[in-house]
């Protein structure tokens, strides 16, 4: 393969992998922010419990790593409806200060609490070895654990496109983002909407932690490092739209592999860069309306 | 206070001229000097005599009481949310430094005008864009602001010393003759007496018109738009006005640490300004002051203990706040403060 057509697939093939990533870990917040408008700076924060839930589960209880995740993101999901219905559901219509306020409190609160138990140190997480090594394609291969990153991402844009276009729920949460009270005076209950949103966006977080922590390593301050991608996405892509989040997660993904790849020390300005000139044009985003 | 509302439309010609001359009066009141408006400053001096062993504390609490009271003047009285703030602070934190070691530049007052100028130059132009834009947006492009400049920073590493800094900032003596001693008392006077012109001013800026126009954007800018009031200009010049602030904020820091790093950029700068204005209470002169001062010493007490310990409990008084101001817990209490004289709200 000619150098530059190899550079281009690599490009295309990281930037994927880090794009399903992204969006695994933003689509939770973007459906949410659509429906009550309520801006959670502690998403990262149920990412990282993700994350660690994940390896306290293969590491000590010797649970495999697959199964892990599917409990971490039911357990993750579950413990978000507590905080929902105790913390979050007082800032219906709170101002946005507020919202920052009591989101960023919640995500210091939890990085203490996992300090205290993990240690600052980063942990490492062992994956089955069916997910190590490399896949062989052609004269190219391609790292396995970012090629099942990549299928992963993939099913669950299939899934959350048949949850929100095809089931009725979905067509409840289409039309409480497009108006809520419009769809409260046909009788949806929002709230309980968004109470099942928020645990299954709390889930999806918690299992992109689990999936992210073998590439990025895992800290407690995970929950504010990656914390401004997620939003970032959210933001170019538009927030309450699931194809928002997609296209803004494939437009960041692959611009910020291309320019750590084209630019190397000067690459991690790409992303903003980018993020700043669709938000430029488009003040609401990709998918979002003025 | 019916002072307040004024311009209703009134039937006949004495009940004009009444809330005219009451309006007038309040207006005339509202930026009078209030003997409790004393009080900080009382405080600040003798804090001085009571805790000599602690002036580096204070010294670094009198800094952070500047950076929360520039951040007053944009999210307090101007009402805009920023995640971003630290990039002010952390542009004049450089600019000081650079100027003494790479001019070698070290007399301190110029260090401040400069650093003011060059936060302000950044206020200006990312205000600009920023400004623009509210809601989400506005949040994440302020965090992006913040953490370009540190990227910047990172890549200019031989210039910047990146994240190991640059070390060895000494700055000559004041006024060419008090010299620096090892408890930081030097320092806590030289930043109290910063403090104490740049409140003057701050102080200035927000009973003027323009400060009046800020609040009125605050409660509701689609009616200042109507009102044909140049939100935008207003905004830019307000936000330029905080960065130069949190520029001389910034510059403190770098001249009595002696060493700068790119963590003046870390958001968890920009968030724990605007938790030591929270607690205080924005939109308030003195909101910095106390909440400043409530932040630093627990801070210190707790992370004494452990820095878990700190960063949970700073968590939870966050939320505590918050669900307090909901449901108005604090607002006789509020009011009472209010009542002693420290300036009615604007």
């Amino acid at each position: 393969m000619p150098p530059v057509a190899n550079t281009i697939v690599s490009i295309l093939f990281d930037g994927l992998a880090w794009a399903m990533f992204l969006f695994i870990m933003s689509v939770g917040l973007s459906v949410t922010m659509g429906l009550m408008g309520v801006v959670n700076l502690a998403h990262g924060a149920f990412a990282m419990a993700g994350g660690y839930l994940v390896i306290t589960a293969t590491a000590k209880w010797g649970v495999p790593f697959l199964p892990s995740l599917l409990i971490t993101f039911v357990a993750v999901g579950l413990v978000s409806v507590l905080l929902e219905r105790s913390l979050y559901s007082q800032l219906y219509g709170a101002s946005e200060l507020d919202q920052v306020l009591l989101t960023i409190g919640l995500t210091f609160m939890v990085i203490a609490i996992y300090t205290y138990f993990y240690g600052p140190q980063p942990q490492s997480i062992r994956v089955p070895s069916y997910l190590l090594g490399e896949l062989h394609l052609g004269d190219r291969s391609f790292p396995t654990y970012r090629v099942f990153l990549i299928v992963v991402g993939a099913a669950l844009v299939a899934v959350l496109w048949y949850g929100f276009e095809g089931t009725k729920i979905g067509a409840m949460i289409r039309a409480a983002v497009d108006n809520r009270r419009m769809a409260q005076s046909v009788g949806i209950n929002v709230d309980r909407l968004f109470t099942m949103t928020f645990a299954v966006g709390s889930g999806l977080a918690a299992l992109g932690g689990g999936l992210a922590s073998q590439l990025l390593g895992l800290t407690p301050s995970f929950a504010v490092i990656y914390l401004v991608f997620f939003l970032l996405v959210v933001a170019v892509g538009g927030s309450g739209s699931v194809w928002g989040t997609l296209a803004g997660a494939l437009v960041l993904g692959i611009s910020d592999t291309a320019g750590k790849y084209l630019f190397a020390d000067a690459g991690s300005f790409v992303i903003y860069a980018v993020a700043v000139l669709i938000l430029l044009v488009r003040p609401a985003g990709l998918y979002g309306r003025e | 206070m019916d002072a307040s509302r004024p311009l209703a439309p009134a039937v006949g010609g004495d009940e004009v001229a009444a809330a005219r001359s009451r309006a007038l009066a309040f207006l005339v009141r509202r930026d009078r000097y209030r003997l409790a408006e004393g009080l900080p400053w009382i405080a600040a001096i003798a804090a001085f005599f009571i805790f000599p062993n602690q002036m580096i504390l204070g010294g670094q609490t009198l800094i952070m009481i500047l950076f929360a009271l520039s951040l007053d003047l944009i999210l307090g009285y101007a009402g805009i949310v920023t995640l971003g703030h630290a990039a002010y602070f952390g542009l004049g934190a450089y600019a000081a430094a650079l100027l003494i070691t790479d001019l070698h530049w070290s007399e301190p007052f110029s260090g401040l005008a400069c650093a003011a100028v060059v936060a302000a130059i950044g206020g200006f132009f990312s205000g600009l864009i920023l400004l623009r834009y509210r809601g989400l947006a506005l949040l994440v492009l302020t965090l992006s602001t913040t953490i370009m400049l540190q990227q910047f920073g990172n890549l200019f590493r031989d210039f910047t010393g990146g994240y190991d800094g640059i070390p060895g900032i000494t700055i000559a003596p004041l006024f060419g003759r008090f010299h620096y001693d090892l408890y930081g008392h030097t320092y806590y006077l030289y930043c109290l007496g910063v403090l104490f012109v740049a409140s003057f001013v701050v102080r200035r800026i927000v009973y003027s018109p323009f400060g009046q126009a800020l609040v009125g954007i605050r409660e509701n800018d689609a009616r200042m738009h109507a009102l044909g009031s140049p939100v935008h200009w207003r905004l830019v010049v307000a936000y330029t006005i905080s960065a130069a602030v949190a520029g001389v904020a910034g510059a403190l820091f770098a001249q009595t640490n002696t060493l700068v790093t790119l963590g003046v950029f870390d958001f968890d700068q920009s968030a724990a300004v605007l938790m030591m204005l929270i607690l205080g209470g924005a939109g308030w002169l003195y909101g910095g002051f106390v909440g400043a001062t409530l932040y630093m010493v627990l801070q210190n007490e707790l992370a004494k203990l452990s820095p878990e310990f700190w960063q949970f409990g700073i968590g939870a008084l966050l939320i505590a706040v918050v669900l307090a101001n909901r449901h108005r817990l604090f607002g006789r209490f509020a009011r009472r403060v209010r009542a002693l004289g420290f300036g009615a709200k604007p």
